[in-house]
């Protein structure tokens, strides 16, 4: 049964820290980075009034603030960070380990380029530096989902056959200082959603513990891995992770049970007839589907597909919403320099690669630093399309939007 | 405060057992125990990456009889802080296990270079945060896990790696960074130098800074054989002469008042009263191959006349503060 909902009016970064608030984990540890930043003061606001049982620790920086969730996660807490942009490039080295360990921390990401030249606008190197990292990737197009995502995420890293930390990404300034409607679920019902932390099951001295730092049952969590063992661990993290598209849609249907919101991987757009269509990630696919509308209208057979999983990366779902379109455009903000294309150029082509009807496609990278990307240019983009579809080649694979000559 | 007796001491059982793979003669095996006896009650023991670390926990064997946890090399107090918050949450909910206990101690344990470079700014923080938790630094006055480069704990003159004694420049051509003091400034509540020759005085400063609310800071000095090029059963004659000759002298430093109180302790305290018995330093740093160039082809009297003169400066400052 659907739960009680209450409207209100929050921006992304709000949403995330109202949802934790109702998640309440046991440490939040945070530096704070602009767009991200609102996160941390309204957490700080719910602790100094007493609102949260949470352990706030106010660290000096990023590295510190994930090194603090290892800790935490480790010692059996919830824990919880956010950050953006260099913040999340500081944590690097830290984003490895807190996967390698398997700890099921969540982190908001308010996107945002990464230095230099320093810019605090929106795109998503960030989150594609740690896409290798072996953390969930969630990626959202407005409020309503940095909100569902925000308490989503705890039950997908927990999850026994999980137990990853997610990544709940969304769009700086665009998404995480813009007021949107969000239908709120009650704090019991979040609560109750949410249980309690399921610790993975572990090999101890004196048989089965939870992998957690426990007086009684004492573990070493953190070893030097070695030439015999390393790589088996790693291969054991890469099939956990392909094993979670099973997982994570198990709590789709749970969380829809309770919010009415169905949540899938990918979000196909009028796309059973498509001729020409756009696939990307975030905010700019609201605006998308607004010009898809438009270009039927008129029409163009136009379609799209938002994604919303980038980690695991959803081949399947994606292949089946992609279906029989002929000339497909990936439109990212983010880039692989010196590469042949931006991230989600590549993988949309490897994972088309073995289909035998695939579709040409052509890579649109847009709105790095915060460029706006406008309705204007996504008509740009379809009309490019148009042109490969005509001419049967793609002749720029990819393509910069809105750059001036 | 709960005083500690060899009694106690000898009928706990290690927390670090038999089976690391740290050199012979090394040190951070001898002292590490003795920290480890002098524990309340549960632990959780938290390593930066180093020598430590590495010989302790090779998967799938751990010398660790308590929860211990390693993530990164510069970021052992961030993690402590974070262990340090949960058991709090916990302890606040009545939840799990770390609620049983009336307290569970945190240590971290970490090397020079985990101290005094790169964990420098995770530990300043963790401190300035008020964390709970005893962090222990076993100074082995280089980078002795990658092969003995240069530290901001390596003393003037010691031969390195990366500050070798070549033919112009004659070893590390800075000295070692003040780290009690610094730590001291920050306000911490217990500040303690320790070394594995004086068991007892080591096992007291531990237990001291575990029951001390706040986060306490031991600083041990941790010959090394292999990087100090000493052979390995000098171990503890070559830190005894580090303190007798005052390169290295035992203290402990309270907060009382908003101001830093310091003590000498005995071994100290005993050179402080009778400045006589203090050894010169030929006597340390002859039976170190780090300070051969000291010695050999020619006494480098410059060098010595230097060294001698910043340790008795050193000295003299602390024995004014401590008051005698």
């Amino acid at each position: 049964m659907v739960a009680n909902q209450k409207m209100m009016g929050l921006n992304g970064d709000e949403a995330s820290a109202y949802a934790t608030k109702q998640v309440d984990p046991d440490v939040v540890a945070a530096y704070p980075i602009t767009p991200q930043t609102i996160i941390v003061e309204k957490y700080s606001e719910y602790v100094a009034d007493g609102l949260v049982g949470s352990e706030f620790v106010a660290v000096e920086s990023e590295h510190s603030a994930l090194s603090a969730c290892v800790g935490a996660s480790a010692a059996g807490a919830r824990a919880f960070t956010a950050t953006a942009a260099n913040g999340l490039a500081l944590m690097w080295e830290i984003l490895y380990i807190a996967a390698g360990l398997r700890q099921p921390i969540v982190m908001a990401v308010a996107n945002r380029s990464l230095g230099g030249p320093i810019n605090i606008h929106n795109d998503h190197s960030d989150a594609m530096g740690a896409r290798d990292s072996g953390w969930i990737q969630l990626f959202c197009e407005n409020s309503q989902e940095v909100y569902d995502m925000s308490v989503e995420a705890w039950r997908i890293a927990e999850h026994p056959d999980v137990q990853m930390p997610v990544m709940v990404n969304f769009d700086g300034f665009t998404i995480s200082h813009t007021m949107e409607n969000v239908y709120t679920l009650e704090d019991a019902d979040v609560k109750k959603f949410v249980g309690k932390r399921v610790y993975m099951k572990t090999e101890g001295p004196k048989g089965e513990v939870e992998f957690r730092l426990d007086p009684d049952n004492p573990i070493s969590i953190g070893p030097l891995d070695l030439q015999d063992f390393y790589f088996e661990h790693k291969v054991q993290q890469m099939e956990a992770m392909k094993y979670t598209l099973k997982t994570i849609k198990a709590v789709d249907k749970e969380f829809e049970k309770i919010t009415g919101r169905k949540l899938e991987y990918v979000y196909p757009y009028k796309m059973e007839d498509a001729e020409v269509a756009v696939v990307g990630l975030g905010s700019a696919m609201g605006t998308v589907r607004e010009v898809v509308d438009e270009l039927r209208a008129e029409g163009v057979k136009a379609g799209m597909i938002k994604m919303r999983l980038f980690r695991p990366f959803p081949e399947e779902d994606l292949k089946n919403a992609i279906g029989k379109v002929p000339v497909l455009g990936v439109m990212e903000k983010a880039y692989s320099i010196g590469g042949p294309g931006a991230p989600l150029f590549e993988e949309v082509k490897t994972a088309l690669y073995d289909s035998p009807k695939r579709p040409l496609v052509a890579d649109y990278i847009n709105g790095l630093g915060g460029k706006d990307t406008s309705p204007e240019m996504i008509r740009g983009v379809f009309k490019s399309l148009q042109k490969i579809k005509e001419r049967g080649a793609v002749l720029e694979p990819v393509s910069y939007v809105g750059v001036r000559e | 405060m709960s005083e500690i007796t060899l009694k106690e001491m000898s009928r706990k059982p290690d927390a670090l057992i038999c089976g690391a793979r740290l050199c012979a003669g090394c040190d951070e095996t001898i002292v590490v125990r003795q920290v480890m006896k002098a524990t309340r009650g549960p632990t959780i023991v938290t390593s930066a990456t180093g020598c430590l670390e590495v010989s302790t926990s090779i998967f799938p064997y751990t010398s660790w009889e308590v929860p211990w946890i390693h993530c990164a090399f510069e970021n052992v107090a961030a993690v402590a802080s974070g262990i340090e918050a949960t058991i709090k949450a916990m302890q606040k909910k009545k939840e799990g296990p770390l609620a049983k206990y009336p307290n569970v101690d945190v240590i971290s344990f970490a090397g020079d270079g985990g101290t005094y470079d790169i964990g420098f700014q995770a530990l300043s923080g963790a401190i300035e945060r008020g964390h709970d938790f005893t962090y222990v630094l076993l100074d082995n006055e280089a980078y002795m896990n990658t092969g003995i480069q240069r530290s901001g704990g390596t003393p003037f003159g010691a031969s390195t790696t990366t500050s070798p004694a070549g033919k112009i420049i004659l070893g590390k051509r800075e000295t070692k960074k003040p780290i009690d003091d610094i730590i001291i400034a920050h306000g911490t509540p217990y500040v303690a130098t320790i070394n594995s020759a004086w068991p007892l005085d080591v096992m007291k400063k531990a237990r001291k800074a575990i029951e001390v609310d706040g986060p306490t800071f031991l600083h041990s000095l941790a010959p090394c054989s292999r990087g100090w090029r000493f052979p390995p059963e000098k171990t503890v004659e070559i830190g005894r002469l580090a303190t007798q000759t005052c390169v290295f002298p035992l203290f402990e430093c309270k907060q009382e008042k908003g101001r830093p109180v310091y003590e000498l302790s005995a071994p100290s305290l005993a050179i402080a009263k009778r400045p006589e018995t203090k050894k010169p330093i030929e006597a340390y740093l002859e039976q170190q191959g780090r300070f051969r160039h000291f010695f050999r082809p020619t006494r480098n009297e410059a060098h010595l006349k230097e060294l001698q003169e910043s340790i008795d400066i050193r000295w003299q400052i602390l024995c004014e503060k401590a008051g005698v």
